[in-house]
């Protein structure tokens, strides 16, 4: 097993394919799940394919600046991702119960003000 | 000569006074006081004939005795300047004919406008009908004292749009609306002429204009008549080798103006209008239909007469059109029932009589362009009178049929006495007024060589007598043949005071020496008194019309209706006008109608709107297609959003890797 990892390492190109997968997961559920706390679900699987992707360029592509000390400038930004998602999930649950208190649904397909 | 006085530098005052009363009669004091509109507009027009009478007076002294009057522009002012050697000016032109044409219609349109405040007392729309009068007194003074084509034609489209409103002044009967649209659209057909001769002749000349150095043409304008009707420019015109059809320039531009003065003077065959536009109120027809708009073509050939005369075959034209329209009115006039329509017809007549002494008439023979503008002169006060009388008679009878009247001498004995003068004066009997200016142009036609011509308007001399005496007799003569004539009433003396007026001029204006002060610039007359060769023949004719006229209407008109039978066919037709109205109207409807207006019709409404409406029909569909889209389903906008995005991708990558190879 550990031969087959040494001789398989996975390239960017595998993990590109895992966080597009991720990516068009949590798209796909976006726009078809009916509940909106499973699209806000959804949401979070497009962002966390983002923050994947902004470790693994930083990891890959640009590893060390040109004294050859480690670069962290991908890590960062997926913490700052970190934080505005858990920012953004605490203001979508918060419209969510407003809704439901309002509306006593949560389903997408029902909210269609914007018809009007 | 002498320097001007205040109102010949001043003439614009003269037209100017009728616009400034028009103004306030027509938005002030209409919806205020019947009664002050009328006097104001009285007023007004009074005032013009006084200025008009006192600038005659200074223009006639401007000058020693003997001397040929001068042409002289006072006043003028650039109204449109289009580039340095094209402009065009406004202002007031004072010669001979301009100033006499003043005198004219401002007394005539006075005169008319006193008995007016008679005539129409009590009517509705009694200070509309005034505005109309100020408002048409002062487009008619615009034409006359115009110095130059534009401002000539802006005036004469004026005359043509209040001549409108006076005809159609009782809107509500459809024959008047009919008979003022009638007028309208047939001289403003005749106008287009018009325009079309303005614009080729304003082509040529303002090219000539451009090539002749500045000194020669300081103070003019290419199409100030000053300009136009000089030797120089009238040879290079006439050398012009253009040619369109045929003809050149100087004849096409001519004809084409004739064009628009034949419509207002209603030549054949655009005379058609002038008898419908007796449907407008009597004094009306006695303003506009004898002494002033329907002149204004007699006018402007007399006004552009070096043109016609150096082109030559222009002046035939006028002359040929207006023989055929002198004897062609005559005999129609002789038919006719309604008072008013013997009276239009008779002004066709004279207003041939007038063109055809214009037309005979040549740099080497001078005397009808004189005789012509003397005709106009007379032929103005008695033709007035004339109309004024009959709408005296109408007023007390309530018809215009003179088989309606008879026996009014006793009745009406003023009224009867100016009428036989102005009768008298029409007919040419020594020594009224039209004897003299006939005998003028009779005698132009026989010295300048036109033999038929002056066999013409000697016939039509004898007619004239015997179909004025006609409706005289039967309107004055024999027994009432109505309840109404049996009682009708002699005029108030507003309306017999103008008239009186008018019956000293039918009687006096011939011993005006009017051909001694109109003469064509540069060609003194031959002024030869009065020609026995001429006077008796059209005396004797004159005397034969009207015995024969007593013979078949002095008494029961028992010989005249033999006569009418006798006649049968020829009669109708003659009493039908030729049919002119209905070939007219034939015309029109059958074939303009129908084959070319409503095919555009269909056309336009098809095609044309089919069109707009297809692109009305096509955004209206598209926005209510795409207007389903939005289905406030927060997933399908998103749907639609990564749709883009991915469509966004592969046409990138498709351009990105077509430009990288």
């Amino acid at each position: 097993m550990g031969d087959f990892l040494a001789n398989h390492a996975p390239t960017l190109t595998h993990w590109l394919v895992l966080t597009s997968a991720l990516f068009s997961i949590g798209i796909y559920g976006m726009l078809t799940r009916r509940n909106a706390v499973g699209v806000l679900m959804s949401l979070e699987l497009c962002l966390n394919a983002a923050a994947v992707n902004f470790v693994l360029f930083n990891r890959y592509l640009a590893p060390t600046n040109l004294g050859g000390a480690e670069r962290l400038d991908g890590a960062v930004m997926t913490i700052f991702v970190i934080a505005v998602a858990a920012a953004e999930v605490v203001v979508g649950m918060a419209i969510f119960v407003a809704m439901y208190a309002e509306r006593r649904t949560v389903d997408v397909t029902r909210l269609d003000a914007l018809k009007d | 000569m002498q320097p001007l006085s205040f109102i010949l530098t001043h003439a614009w005052l003269i037209p100017a006074i009728p616009l400034l009363s028009f103004l306030l009669v027509g938005l002030v004091l209409r919806p205020v006081s019947e009664r002050l509109a009328g006097a104001v507009a009285t007023l007004a027009v009074a005032t013009s004939a006084g200025l008009s009478w006192l600038l005659a007076w200074d223009f006639l002294h401007l000058v020693p005795h003997g001397q040929p009057l001068p042409s002289l522009v006072p006043w003028s002012a650039m109204w449109l300047h289009f580039q340095d050697g094209f402009g065009i000016a406004i202002g007031t032109l004072l010669d001979p004919i301009s100033v006499m044409l003043l005198v004219v219609v401002t007394t005539v349109s006075t005169l008319v406008h006193l008995y007016s405040t008679g005539y129409m007392h009590g009517e509705p729309g009694y200070a509309r009908y005034f505005a109309f009068l100020n408002l048409f007194t002062f487009s008619m003074l615009g034409l006359v004292l115009a110095p130059n084509l534009v401002q000539m034609y802006v005036c004469w489209e004026l005359v043509g749009a209040s001549s409108f409103f006076l005809i159609g002044f009782y809107f509500e009967k459809p024959s008047a609306v009919s008979a003022s649209k009638k007028a309208f659209i047939v001289t403003r057909f005749a106008d287009l002429g018009f325009f079309l001769g303005i614009l080729v002749l304003g082509f040529y000349a303002s090219q000539i204009f451009a090539a002749l150095p500045a000194v020669s043409v300081a103070g003019q304008q290419p199409l100030d008549f000053a300009f136009l009707t000089r030797p120089d420019v009238l040879a290079q015109l006439s050398g012009l080798n253009v040619h369109f059809l045929g003809v050149g320039v100087l004849t096409l531009a001519a004809v084409l103006i004739y064009t628009g003065g034949a419509g207002k003077s209603a030549m054949f065959p655009l005379h058609i209008w002038l008898p419908d536009a007796m449907e407008g109120p009597t004094p009306v027809s006695a303003l506009i239909h004898a002494a002033t708009m329907v002149v204004a073509g007699v006018y402007l050939v007399a006004r552009c007469f070096p043109i016609f005369a150096t082109s030559g075959e222009a002046l035939t034209v006028v002359m040929c059109i207006g023989a055929f329209t002198s004897l062609f009115a005559a005999v129609i006039g002789c038919t006719q029932d309604d008072i008013k329509r013997v009276l239009a017809f008779s002004t066709l007549s004279q207003l041939g009589y007038m063109m055809f002494a214009l037309g005979v008439a040549s740099f080497a023979h001078p005397l009808g362009y004189s005789a012509a503008m003397f005709h106009l002169f007379t032929h103005a006060f008695f033709k007035a009178l004339l109309f004024l009388g009959a709408g005296s008679v109408i007023h007390a009878v309530h018809s215009n049929d003179i088989w309606h009247m008879g026996g009014l001498r006793k009745h009406m004995p003023v009224t009867h006495a100016l009428f036989l003068i102005a009768t008298l004066a029409i007919a040419g009997i020594y020594p009224l007024a039209g004897f003299f200016s006939k005998d003028e142009i009779l005698a132009a036609a026989l010295h300048s060589g036109h033999t038929v011509v002056f066999g013409v308007g000697l016939l039509v001399a004898g007619m004239t007598a015997f179909y004025m005496f006609r409706i005289y007799f039967v309107t004055f003569w024999g027994d009432a043949r109505s309840e109404h004539a049996h009682h009708a009433h002699e005029s108030p003396w507003i309306m017999l005071g103008p008239m009186a007026f008018l019956g000293v001029l039918s009687i006096g204006a011939g011993f005006i020496p009017i051909p001694e002060w109109v003469q064509l610039p540069g060609s003194p007359a031959e002024h030869e008194g009065i020609d026995l060769a001429v006077a008796i023949p059209s005396t004797v004719l004159a005397l034969a019309g009207i015995g024969l006229a007593w013979l078949l209407y002095g008494g029961a008109p028992d010989r005249a209706n033999a006569l009418v039978a006798k006649l049968g066919r020829i009669y109708t037709t003659i009493k039908a006008k030729f049919y002119f109205d209905e070939l007219y109207l034939y015309v029109t409807h059958s074939l303009i109608f129908r084959f070319v207006a409503a095919p555009i019709a269909w056309f336009d409404r098809h095609i044309v709107d089919g069109a707009v409406n297809l692109s009305g029909w096509f955004t209206r569909t598209a926005g209510l297609l795409l207007g389903k889209l939005q289905t406030g389903q927060v997933q399908t906008y998103g749907s639609w959003l990564v749709s883009g995005a991915i469509a966004a991708v592969v046409v990138l990558w498709g351009v990105l890797k077509s430009g990288g190879n």
